[in-house]
């Protein structure tokens, strides 16, 4: 079913060597260093305008680090375009939910297979033997998805008319839908109430759990980094200036005075 | 076997407006409108393709039809004409030629629309618009010279060589117009006498239908609809989106080209200026008459849009349309070829005011009417 | 070719330049504060040419009976107004309602194209056919400089084109309005929680541009003093297809572009027959289109995640 060979377990999913970005002037990331291990839950924090984002646009594709390598099992994605780097491995969610708004529930993690769909424009005009044994395996794969993730009852809706934090939901199982060897989950928490944040504190443990996938997040509420994650970077300016297990980062100096002013967490 | 009797509703009622046709029931003039209604179907559901489901914004779809026209016509006039010298075929294979005809007139507008398709990698809405445009005029503008061009290189070439000069070269005829497709009409009617026109036009805007509706209902073709609704999330999400842009618009310029080979067989003669931009805003017209993205819209609205195309050129409907104005100023004859173009553009403004969105919206047929599904499969 | 011919054709160019960038200006203004292609603006340049004929007609006419000088005089602003008026109807009666009710951006850009074709149609079906001479206002001065030929006609175009393209410049960066119509382009939602009347800014927009776009109608009436009613399609888009090629949006750009496209088809003419003009300006508008995508001056459109 999972298209891509299995990692051996001692191999990181994702490393960033050295990893600079500029844009113009500014230096968006400097010198970002990372090794993201299979079934890890990693935390990427900071203030506002760090660059976290910035370093995910970088490890998805979007953009192309000045300076660095970035290495996806091993293999370099420098040059390669999102929908590759997607391809080998690497599915991410978005700050503001991006999700095909039009399309059904179902069509939206269906579409997410995209890039394996191993048949072309003639295959799906004159529905050939292998388009209908993909289409039928993909429509089960994605079915099975919304099974787990509860959000079978949608399937016909439009995500439009979801509620945002199923939306948040059907956003993380689309992302799940390329069969990723590393989820990237930016500020997943964004915009939900307490009562939703619980819950996704759940289902993203649950993910962790459940699926052979490395979990790294970016998020705003310290409560679900220090609460998932085993280990936390902290950014600021595009420098790493901490790292190391929640307790650590908690009580990092550098992070009380960059993240928090001169309080306690 | 209901689940089918839409399609065979379909293709019983072809089958009947062919024999019609034969046996003469229905007169040339109503068998023109038909052809007309047919290639209309074609260049409507083809941009539907880039305008709707895309959600690009190309006006310049002519241009594609142009090419179309012009490649089939060559090869037919030199297969089965007698303009450039004796008939290359024997008239029993025009049946195999001609469909062959057409989709290498179609391949070749499908090649060329890369010129349009390359560029939307890096930019859309209204530079695209623009890019279209330009290659549309480009298109024109390239047949109306080529036969200057190619007299150009032949007479340097002939220099080049030291062979005699070969003077002014005329093969496309430029803004003069190209003609002599009728021999590939007639080498048909030799073999079998019937509405030969009629018959290509019903299969390849069936055929047209038939394909976008695959397409576009593959998991491979929503594809181009998540690259309207979020291009980004679609690159990310693991669609190729370059490789899905140039598909999405070589299936739209291809099928654009074959519509234009049908055209140019249908009329028996083609001109670079009929390729222009309002030819283009005709088949922008029917796609946003019929709402973005909706393939029965696109086929509604392209009927509707000919019949009315049709109506109005008759001078008695508007001569009373307008009859307080002529009562009024009786030196006044407006020709109705020319009030049409009034009335039609103003009829879809206050269409437009009224219903924003188009005929039928994004929905197709079956969702306004889900008890249709009964009556075809689809999957 | 000599060096003389090559001053006079850059004069034919800067002349041929400063229509494409006059009516280039009204586009880009129109796109800059709506985001809209107003398709019509060719075919209100072609208004304008006409609204000038009848004006002028009618102050040479026994009615009025003025001298030309007097009825150029007369001509320009009653031109620049009732033209500026036609504009700005089409804005009320067709742009707005549609924008109000929230459709689909590319409606109200079919929408525009529509109304071009009602002007041209319904101009052809009113006036007919036959072409309008357009009676001579100014009297013609030929002025010989060293071999070239210049006429006062073809410098009071090149000037009026940088006239315009200053005072809009200075109205776009300089006037509270110029700053309202900015901000319009930058957020249509905010702006009126700002307070600013955006409805009444659109209309001085739209007056902006249709009034230019008769003035230049008027100096090509006087130019190439025969009318018809398609006059103002083909050198519509080229002049948008300029604007683009510029930037569309940005007033330097339109007017860059507007004369780079001069340029390259006197060039073209220059060299090769003239049927190669279209040609050749459309290749070389759609190569610096391929590698600068959003223009000569245009930002980059850069996608935020």
């Amino acid at each position: 079913m999972d298209p891509k060979q299995p990692t051996p377990d001692n191999s990181p999913v994702l490393e960033i060597r050295g990893m600079t970005q500029r844009f113009g002037g500014l230096k968006a990331v400097s010198g970002f260093n990372v090794s993201l291990m299979p079934n890890q839950l990693t935390g990427l924090i900071g203030p506002n305008g760090a660059g976290k984002t910035t370093v995910f646009n970088l490890s998805s594709g979007f953009y192309q680090p000045t300076e660095g390598a970035i290495f996806v099992n091993g293999q370099p994605t420098a040059g390669l375009k999102p929908h590759k780097v997607t391809s080998m491995g690497i599915a991410r969610t978005f700050q503001n939910i991006r999700l095909w708004n039009d399309m059904t529930v179902l069509d939206n993690i269906r579409v997410a297979q995209h890039y394996w769909l191993k048949y072309g424009f003639f295959s799906s005009v004159f529905r050939t033997r292998s388009y209908k044994e993909r289409e039928a395996q993909i429509t089960k794969e994605a079915e099975e998805l919304l099974d787990v993730f509860d959000l079978r009852q949608f399937a016909d809706e439009t995500p439009k008319n979801l509620p945002y934090g199923t939306q948040r939901k059907l956003e993380i199982a689309r992302a799940l839908s390329t069969h990723p060897k590393l989820l990237m989950l930016d500020e997943p928490a964004a915009g939900l109430n307490s009562a939703d944040v619980l819950e996704l504190i759940r289902l993203i443990r649950w993910i962790h759990d459940n699926f052979d996938v490395s979990i790294w997040m970016i998020e705003h509420h310290m409560d679900v980094v220090m609460e998932l994650c085993s280990q936390i970077k902290v950014i600021d300016f595009g420098e790493t200036i901490a790292e190391g297990t929640p307790d650590e980062v908690r009580t990092h100096p550098a992070v009380i005075t960059a993240y928090l002013g001169d309080d306690t967490i | 076997m209901k689940q089918y009797s839409l399609n065979i509703g379909m293709v019983l009622s072809a089958i009947l407006v062919l024999t019609a046709a034969h046996l003469g029931w229905i007169d040339n003039y109503i068998q023109i409108v038909l052809m007309a209604v047919g290639i209309n179907i074609i260049m409507a559901a083809s941009l539907n393709l880039i305008n709707g489901n895309m959600g690009e914004f190309t006006c310049g779809h002519a241009g594609f039809m142009c090419v179309g026209a012009y490649v089939s016509s060559l090869i037919s006039v030199y297969l089965f004409g007698s303009k450039f010298g004796d008939p290359q075929l024997p008239i029993g294979a025009v049946f195999i030629a001609f469909p062959i005809i057409l989709l290498i007139g179609g391949a070749v507008a499908a090649v060329s629309s890369l010129l349009v398709s390359v560029p939307s990698f890096k930019t859309r809405d209204d530079y695209l618009a623009i890019i279209s445009l330009a290659v549309n005029y480009m298109i024109i503008s390239l047949l109306e010279n080529m036969d200057t061009i190619i007299t150009f290189i032949a007479s340097k070439y002939a220099k080049l060589f030291n062979l005699p000069d070969p003077g002014n070269i005329e093969i496309i005829g430029g803004s003069r117009g190209f003609q002599g497709m009728k021999d590939t009409v007639w080498a048909m009617i030799d073999v079998f006498d019937g509405p030969w026109m009629l018959f290509w036009v019903i299969l390849v805007a069936g055929f047209t239908v038939w394909i976008i509706r695959r397409f576009i209902g593959s998991t491979y073709g929503k594809g181009v609809n998540a690259i309207c609704q979020d291009e980004v999330a679609a690159e990310i999400m693991s669609v190729n989106t370059n490789k899905v842009k140039i598909i999405n618009f070589m299936v739209a310029a291809g099928l654009a080209g074959c519509a234009g080979g049908l055209y140019a067989h249908v009329y028996g003669y083609v001109n670079p200026q009929s390729f222009g931009i309002l030819k283009s805003t005709e088949a922008m017209v029917m796609v946003y008459l019929g709402g973005m993205g909706s393939l029965s819209g696109a086929v509604i609205s392209a009927i509707l849009f000919t019949a009315l195309l049709e109506i109005l050129r008759s001078q008695a409907i508007i001569d009373f349309l307008l009859s307080p104005a002529t009562f009024l100023f009786p030196d006044w004859e407006p020709s109705a070829g020319v009030v049409k173009w009034v009335v039609i553009p103003l009829m879809l403004v206050i269409v437009m005011q009224f219903r924003p969105e188009g005929i039928m919206g994004n929905r197709e047929l079956s969702d306004v009417f889900p008890k249709l599904k009964k009556f075809y499969r689809f999957k | 070719m000599d060096f003389i011919t090559f001053i006079q054709n850059v004069l034919n160019a800067l002349q041929w330049g400063s229509f494409y960038a006059l009516i280039a200006l009204g586009y880009t203004l129109v796109y800059g504060v709506l985001r809209l292609i107003n398709f019509a603006h060719g075919d209100i340049f072609m208004v304008g040419a006409y609204i000038s004929f009848f004006v002028a007609g009618f102050f040479l006419g026994p009615l009025a009976g003025l001298s030309p000088a007097m009825t150029f005089l007369v001509t320009v602003p009653l031109t620049m107004v009732l033209t500026a008026c036609v504009g700005v109807t089409l804005e009320r009666i067709a742009y707005r309602p549609l924008r109000r009710k929230g459709a689909h951006r590319l409606y109200v850009v079919i929408t525009a194209l529509m109304c071009g074709l009602i002007l041209e149609y319904s101009n052809l079906a009113v006036l007919g056919a036959s072409r309008l001479k357009f009676p001579e206002l100014i009297e013609k001065q030929i002025w010989n400089i060293g071999g070239v030929t210049l006429t006062n006609l073809k410098v009071m175009v090149i000037f009026t084109a940088i006239i315009v393209f200053l005072l809009l410049q200075w109205v776009i960066t300089k006037t509270r309005v110029g700053m309202a119509m900015r901000a319009i382009s930058y957020d249509k939602f905010a702006i009126p929680l700002m307070g600013i009347p955006v409805d009444n800014i659109i209309v001085i927009t739209f007056i902006l541009g249709s009034g230019f776009a008769g003035l230049a109608g008027l100096l090509f009436a006087m130019s190439y003093p025969v009318l018809e009613p398609f006059m103002g399609m083909l050198i519509g888009w080229k002049a948008f297809i300029a604007a683009v090629v510029g930037g569309i949006g940005d007033i330097k750009g339109a007017f860059v572009g507007g004369f780079l496209l001069g340029f390259i088809e006197i060039g073209v003419v220059m060299v090769f027959p003239s049927t190669f003009r279209d040609l050749f300006a459309f290749t070389i508008l759609l190569l610096i289109l391929w590698i600068k995508p959003t223009g000569l001056f245009g930002i980059p459109q850069s996608t935020k995640i």
